[in-house]
């Protein structure tokens, strides 16, 4: 006969004549496991939905002309003064054009880079939205619509019309839904922008865009490259903004930086632009770790208190068991497994019951303004986290009952013999 | 004829609470199928000897016989193996597991030691208890069962791997002398029938007297 059968046939003797303590105990371990697991797939839902608010709509790499001073004053170019020290004060920035000079050639080249999945043009204008007597000032993007919506989501931010009505629309626009609210419009009506050298134009609203954050919806509207080059009486090469995305976020730093020595241009790489966006990830995911753990530390002192105690009140067995010749490993075993089986059945039930949990919050409606493509409370049900939850589950029950267990190994059974 | 047991110049000392010498040069033999009983005054030192003999107890010094080998002072594994296959245990307080049936208390020793299959040690336990005569207490949980039916219960427990040598510490001290003389048939029978060797300390004279031998302890020597 096996060893094992006859430790597991003790161990689970002794449970089962202590049931109510042994479903106390497994009870700790289900309700560390189960807020663990509920806990940890709300949070990173969470993150992950926040994270995709930001970076869906952000571009890992973000092209512009900037304006800003020079940064060599012509008379560093005077041969006379190079050996001087020269102070320039005052210096102001030079006017130079927002339109970033080849365009299309830079585009081109990055679409063709292995590390870029995709480089889109933009216009972005400041235009006035006119309503009777008022105007409102604002941005207009001209966007290349069926792009746009294939490599950064833009179609979850319509919350009316499409990304293809707009491509098909002569002089249609996507206005943002703050502004449909401010000047009470609706899809089908038509409004007026004027940009900011005077003449009016006349745009057929396609749909609505609402990005989830109030003060850009509040000023910006999407329409084609084509609509807003005429608004502005540029040709079709005026671009003024490139947007990149990456196959690979972490890629970004250097190539913005390639970029910005290639082709003088400013590029900004979006762990540069969102610095505290990841602090914020980080100490969110902290906190639930944190959490979790204590909850799964206090599961594993009630199981140290139970068996403690259940050692105590097994003396006599210990003691029995050692003079019939069980060695101590073997009595170890038997608390040991003891543990192991309160963590088992406690660390499955905890497992059913995050996965119940999450379930529900997964049903749960969760309507809110900002954020347009939810419907219901994020959860991210990623199996990895049940199978690091169960064997957490499984080691702080080892833990647990590995420091009683050596000490039931270590009692002497002389000493609870004569002491009868 | 052969010799189940020996001690040779066996001492043992308590450090706490003060230095005591509770044994001193413990010297015998035990042939096999020898029935033997211990006397001597409470506090003399023969439960201590027992332990010994029974290998729970290593700390001592002088050696230990057990069928001729030297029973060695280290080795937990192998102590807890020499135990279980060779020496069967009976305490004067009737030490079985309370929440196993009192067939369960039997089987346990054999199932430890392995040698046979689950159906064949239960068959083994069941003819150790009918032989006891308590057969019909084979599935009553071991707390339900009365004093005398519990120590012969613990004595088919001993029996249960078919040991060399059967050691018992007072195992009629807390029986009735209707009891107290059941066990001693007992154990009378197992040595005439099967040769088993007996090491049993007893207040008990005229249990002492049936036996083949009776070693007088006195202070932690022995004097006959
Ligand atoms: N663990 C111990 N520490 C110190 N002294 C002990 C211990 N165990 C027993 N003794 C002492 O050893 C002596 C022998 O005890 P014991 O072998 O139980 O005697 P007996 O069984 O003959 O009545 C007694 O005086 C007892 O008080
Ligand atoms: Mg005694």
């Amino acid at each position: 006969m096996n060893n094992w059968s006859i430790i597991l046939s003790i161990a689970k003797t002794h449970l089962l004549t202590k049931a109510k303590q042994t479903f106390i105990a497994a009870l700790g371990v289900t309700f560390g496991i189960g807020s663990y697991i509920t806990l940890v797939c709300f949070m990173t839902g969470l993150n992950t939905m926040l994270d995709n608010l930001m970076l869906n709509q952000t571009p890992h790499i973000h092209i512009y002309n900037e304006i800003e001073p020079s940064k060599v004053q012509p008379i560093a170019l005077y041969e006379e003064f190079s050996q001087s020290l020269n102070v320039v004060r005052s210096i102001r920035p030079k006017l130079t054009q927002k339109k970033i000079h080849n365009a299309f050639p830079i585009i081109k080249y990055l679409n063709h880079h292995e590390q870029v999945r995709r480089a889109l043009p933009q216009v972005k204008s400041q235009i006035f939205y006119m309503a009777g007597s008022i105007d409102i000032g604002g941005t207009l993007i001209g966007v290349n619509p069926l792009e746009e919506a294939e490599f950064f989501n833009m179609a979850d931010y319509i919350v009316a019309g499409s990304a293809d009505a707009l491509n098909q629309t002569e002089n249609g626009v996507l206005l943002g839904i703050g502004i449909a609210e401010k000047m009470a419009l609706k899809v089908g009506d038509r409004v007026q922008v004027s940009p900011v050298n005077g003449s009016v134009f006349s745009l057929k609203i396609v749909g609505l865009y609402q990005s989830g954050i109030a003060d850009l919806d509040a000023v910006q509207s999407f329409t084609t490259l084509k609509t807003v080059q005429r608004v502005l009486g540029e040709p079709n090469n005026y671009i003024t903004d490139i947007n990149v995305k990456l196959y690979d976020i972490e890629k970004a730093i250097p190539l913005a930086q390639h970029i910005e020595k290639e082709f003088q241009l400013k590029a900004i790489d979006i762990k540069t632009a969102n610095a505290q966006f990841e602090t914020g990830t980080t100490i969110r995911n902290l906190i639930t770790y944190a959490v979790s753990i204590t909850l799964l530390i206090v599961a594993g002192f009630g199981i140290y208190n139970i068996l403690n105690m259940l050692i105590y009140e097994k003396m006599n067995d210990i003691a029995i068991l050692k003079a019939t010749g069980f060695s101590g490993r073997d009595v170890q075993l038997i608390f040991i497994s003891q543990a192991m089986i309160i963590g088992l059945v406690g660390g499955v039930l905890g497992l059913l019951i995050g996965w119940g949990l999450t379930t529900l919050i997964d049903h749960v409606p969760f309507n809110t303004e900002a954020l347009p493509t939810i419907s219901t409370y994020p959860i991210n049900q990623d199996p990895l986290y049940f199978i690091i939850g169960f064997l957490f589950a499984m080691f702080s029950t080892f833990l647990a009952g590995y420091f009683p267990a050596l000490k039931a190994k270590h009692i002497d059974p002389i000493k609870i013999i004569r002491g009868q | 004829m052969d010799i189940v047991l020996e001690a040779k110049h066996i001492d043992k000392y308590f450090r706490k609470p003060v230095d005591f010498h509770v044994l001193k040069a413990i010297s015998f033999q035990i042939k096999k199928g020898e029935f033997v009983s211990i006397m001597g005054k409470s506090g003399c030192g023969k439960s201590t000897l027992l332990y010994i003999l029974s290998t729970m107890d290593t700390d001592y010094e002088g050696q230990l016989y057990l069928n001729g080998q030297l029973v060695p002072k280290q080795n937990q594994e192998h102590l807890a193996y020499l135990r279980n296959k060779h020496i069967g245990f009976v305490f004067q307080f009737h030490y079985l597991l309370s929440e196993f049936t009192v067939l369960e208390n039997v089987m346990l020793p054999a199932k430890k030691l392995g040698e046979f299959t689950l159906p064949q040690i239960e068959l083994n336990a069941l003819e150790k208890l009918k032989m006891l005569n308590i057969e019909h207490l084979a599935n009553k949980k071991a707390s339900q069962v009365s004093g005398g039916e519990k120590q012969r219960v613990a004595i088919a427990r001993a029996l249960i791997n078919n040991p060399t040598l059967i050691l018992g510490d007072e195992p009629t001290g807390n029986l009735d002398s209707h009891n107290a003389q059941n066990v001693f048939n007992i154990f009378k029978t197992l040595c005439t029938e099967q040769g088993l060797s007996l090491l049993i300390v007893t207040h008990d004279e005229d249990f002492a007297k049936k036996t083949d031998r009776i070693i007088e302890m006195e202070d932690g020597i022995i004097r006959s």
